[in-house]
């Protein structure tokens, strides 16, 4: 058991505590941009197989209807998040670096933006199996930023049952505050979302977790919980990263989620609570997810805040209405920690876009590597008791097998912490990275 | 937004915490600095002299290998001078400075320069120097004088100035016609290794005894360890394991025969114990970082400590404990590897 938890406080050993910087938005209404002229959609906005687009070029199509359907299974649905014309079909640069195929569309500047919807449908009376469709159908992944579709989630294999889940409302990331305002602004659709998963994957009760900076949302959803204990919510320690996933469930559960397994494997299924706030809005009324709230947040913004923008806004288009007043920046989708640079300003916000952090690379700028001096910082805050100093100093010999199959570098889920404490300013993240995709491609290699 | 904002690219994470290595090494010179006066107050001009020569002679060292192997010098990451100081400290104040430099001059190159720089030294290069000139020079190193002569501040102690390569005049004549201000003899350690006395432990403490340069007052080697405890830039568990190792091992002997072994309390404020154990022992690229493996280093000092004093030629045992442990380090971290989340053992 955790031994923490008899202090009354939860939480998991290790890990660090960034400054928080949210109080420039944690209390900021959500509110709409006005639409961008132009959006830009992704096929692949997933973990996965990318969508299929069902549309064509010059094609009138409206606010929230499907153009492109998902490919099998592990595949999500795309649904138009303006009404407008399809400009083209085409390849644009992904934030990654390499193209990606991706559907544009011209906004309709004469049209009043209502939604496209199906017919209402009540979730209560529908079957696993249905509710995990009709998941699906909504295109939903998960929104706190690892975009793995959400009725895969839902999906439990056959050998496991559920006997918790758990919402994941941490938001341990500096800056971001979206899911701090969603569970203050959307409780009704979050405690449908709750429900809908948990008759989807037959779970008895579920626990919210939230970080004990965000007292408030305690405050505000408890009036609204069942009065069966079925839903509970518990103040976990604020500290990074208590919102991963092996960390929340040892800091509710005292379990650690067995390495290379599923979370159902222990009995536990975990969505992050925009995800479910999301389904409980839109799977009655069979929608799709158009659109979600971002934190604009960082340097030089005039009006940072929390926005409503549809998917598919340009970079350039929140900078202008976010008032960015800089002339160079680091653009970061989503926190600090883990998020991924922006190379372009025609970057469109996908599904798994949290945030736009703006920084000014002057106030975090670090040039010098220096040799690693094994002051054992990094082992005192990896929260998944890795060496990194080790892994590290066996990157730079490049003994990628040795990192795997000796000290666990599979067990690593970059959360950065390494990093960020490390006085010679090695990127502990960046090795771990490299070597773990060498390592792939050197096992496909074997395979083949 | 005027005109297109330029683009910076990095990788997350993308806030870094203070503080940088160069920062930890100008605290840890910080943290030395009242040792070092303390040790001017009580020894003089002398011991003034050494810390400076010594520093010196490791900064040099090290610019001259870093030049001789075409790399950037490292020596404004001022762990040189953390090496020069930590050297002079244990050295005795009436060192003859030359030797001082060849200390320092093998500290780096033998220590440090040898094993490719700052971060890959097995062994505590302040240490190593150490090792050397009391194999080199086994008479100079164990002649202690008195602290507190009333000419300190404007008198050398005779042995100091002896010229490069000549072995320095014998102070025994010297120490016995000095005045004191203070206390004389020899140190502890020796007074109980030849003659069974065993000095009073709030004495060792207040640091009112002989003794080497830096090492005599425990309670300001403890004061300046808190400050860098308390700067998060000094790993406490290896002095609290070293200093428990030492304890627990001084006790066994301790309650065999009370008579004839000293008591732990003596053992942790005596000759360079507390000193090596907050400074030296900590030496981060030398010690284990696994948590186990910390614990198991602090408490091999410790042992070897006690056994290499009550039963070694030497008198002063901590310097070639910490030299085993450095080189046990490999050994224990590979038993030490800690848990990992989500895998069994």
């Amino acid at each position: 058991m955790n031994l923490l938890n008899l202090f009354g406080k939860k939480t998991f050993p290790r890990g660090i505590h960034p400054e928080g910087f949210k109080e420039e938005t944690h209390d900021h209404q959500a509110r709409r941009l006005p639409f961008p002229a132009q959006i830009i959609l992704p096929l692949s906005q997933n973990i996965g197989k990318p969508a299929i687009p069902i549309v064509h070029m010059g094609q009138h199509v409206r606010r929230g209807e499907l153009i492109a359907r998902a490919d099998g299974f592990m595949s999500v649905p795309l649904h138009a998040s303006v009404s407008g014309t399809i400009k083209k079909i085409d390849l644009v640069p992904s934030a990654r670096g390499d193209k990606e195929q991706a559907i544009i569309i011209q906004t309709s500047l004469s049209s009043t933006q209502t939604h496209h919807h199906g017919d209402y449908q009540d979730f209560e009376k529908m079957s696993p199996q249905a509710l995990v469709q009709a998941v699906q159908d909504t295109g939903m992944v998960g929104l706190g930023g690892a975009s793995f579709p959400t009725h895969v989630k839902m999906k439990i294999p056959d050998d496991c049952t559920i006997d918790t889940i758990i919402i994941n409302g941490c938001e341990c990331e500096p800056f971001l505050t979206t899911d701090h305002r969603i569970m203050l602004e959307q409780i009704s659709f979050m405690l449908r979302g709750i429900r809908i998963a948990m008759k989807a994957v037959d779970a008895p009760r579920a626990i919210i977790g939230v970080e004990d900076n965000k007292l408030n949302v305690l405050e505000a959803i408890r009036p609204h919980l069942p009065a069966d204990d079925s839903i509970t919510i518990e103040a976990v320690v604020t500290k990074y990263p208590q919102g991963a996933e092996k960390m929340l469930v040892y800091s509710l559960l005292g379990k650690e989620i067995p390495s290379g397994k599923l979370p159902s494997s222990i009995g536990v299924a975990i969505f992050n609570v925009a995800t479910l706030a999301a389904i409980g809005e839109l799977l009655p009324q069979r929608q799709g997810l158009i659109e979600r709230i971002i934190t604009i947040t960082g340097d030089n913004l005039n009006k940072p805040g929390n926005y409503m923008v549809p998917l598919g806004t340009p970079l350039s288009h929140i900078l202008k209405h976010a008032e960015f007043t800089g002339n160079e920046a680091e653009l970061i989708l989503g926190g600090p920690m883990m998020g991924m640079p922006a190379s372009f300003l025609d970057t469109p916000v996908k599904k798994g876009t949290g945030a736009v952090l703006v920084l000014d690379k002057r106030a975090t700028k670090r040039d010098d590597v220096l040799p690693c001096i094994k002051c054992s910082q990094c082992l005192q805050v990896c929260p998944i008791n890795l060496n990194p100093s080790e892994l590290g100093m066996l990157a730079t010999k490049r003994k990628y097998d040795v990192m795997e199959e000796q000290y666990h570098l599979n067990d690593c889920f970059e959360c950065g912490c390494c990093s960020y404490v490390c006085p010679s300013n090695i990127p502990l993240v960046q090795h771990f990275r490299i070597a773990k995709t060498l390592n792939r491609e050197r096992h496909r290699m074997e395979v083949a | 937004m005027a005109n297109q904002p330029k683009i910076d690219i990095r990788t997350s994470p993308y806030i870094r915490q203070a503080p940088t290595v160069a920062e930890i090494m100008r605290n840890v010179v910080y943290a030395l600095l009242p040792l070092a006066a303390y040790a001017t107050y009580q020894f003089g001009i002398s011991a003034l002299a050494l810390m400076i020569i010594t520093v010196l002679s490791c900064m040099a060292t090290e610019h001259l290998f870093c030049k001789l192997s075409n790399k950037k010098t490292t020596i404004t990451d001022a762990s040189a001078i953390i090496t020069g100081l930590l050297l002079a400290m244990t050295l005795p104040p009436g060192f003859p400075l030359w030797m001082g430099a060849v200390a320092g001059f093998t500290a780096i190159a033998l220590g440090k320069t040898l094993f490719g720089g700052i971060g890959f030294n097995v062994f505590n290069p302040a240490l190593v120097g150490r090792a050397f000139v009391q194999a080199a020079f086994p008479v100079s190193i164990t002649t202690w004088t008195p602290a507190l002569t009333t000419d300190r501040f404007i008198e050398f102690i005779p042995s100091s100035l002896a010229l490069p390569f000549m072995q320095p005049v014998d102070t025994a004549e010297w120490t016995a016609q000095v005045s004191i201000d203070g206390f004389s003899g020899a140190t502890p350690l020796a007074l109980m290794k030849f003659q069974q006395v065993f000095t009073d432990s709030y004495d060792l403490f207040m640091g009112l005894t002989a003794g080497s340069t830096g090492e005599t007052s425990s309670v300001l080697i403890i004061i300046c360890g808190a400050y860098l405890v308390f700067k998060r830039m000094l790993d406490w568990r290896i002095p609290a394991a070293v200093i428990f190792g030492t304890i627990i091992s001084a006790e066994c002997f301790y309650l065999l025969d009370p008579a004839q072994y000293p008591s732990p309390a003596f053992m942790v404020f005596s000759g360079g114990l507390m000193f090596a154990a907050v400074f030296m022992a900590s030496d981060m690229v030398a010690s284990p970082v696994t948590p186990v493996g910390i614990f198991v280093f602090g408490c091999l000092v410790g042992f070897l400590t006690v056994i290499i004093r009550l039963f070694g030629g030497l008198t002063e045992a901590v310097m070639y404990a910490i030299l085993f442990g450095n080189a046990a380090t490999p050994l224990i971290e590979s038993y030490t590897q800690p848990h990992i989340y989500g895998r069994n053992k």
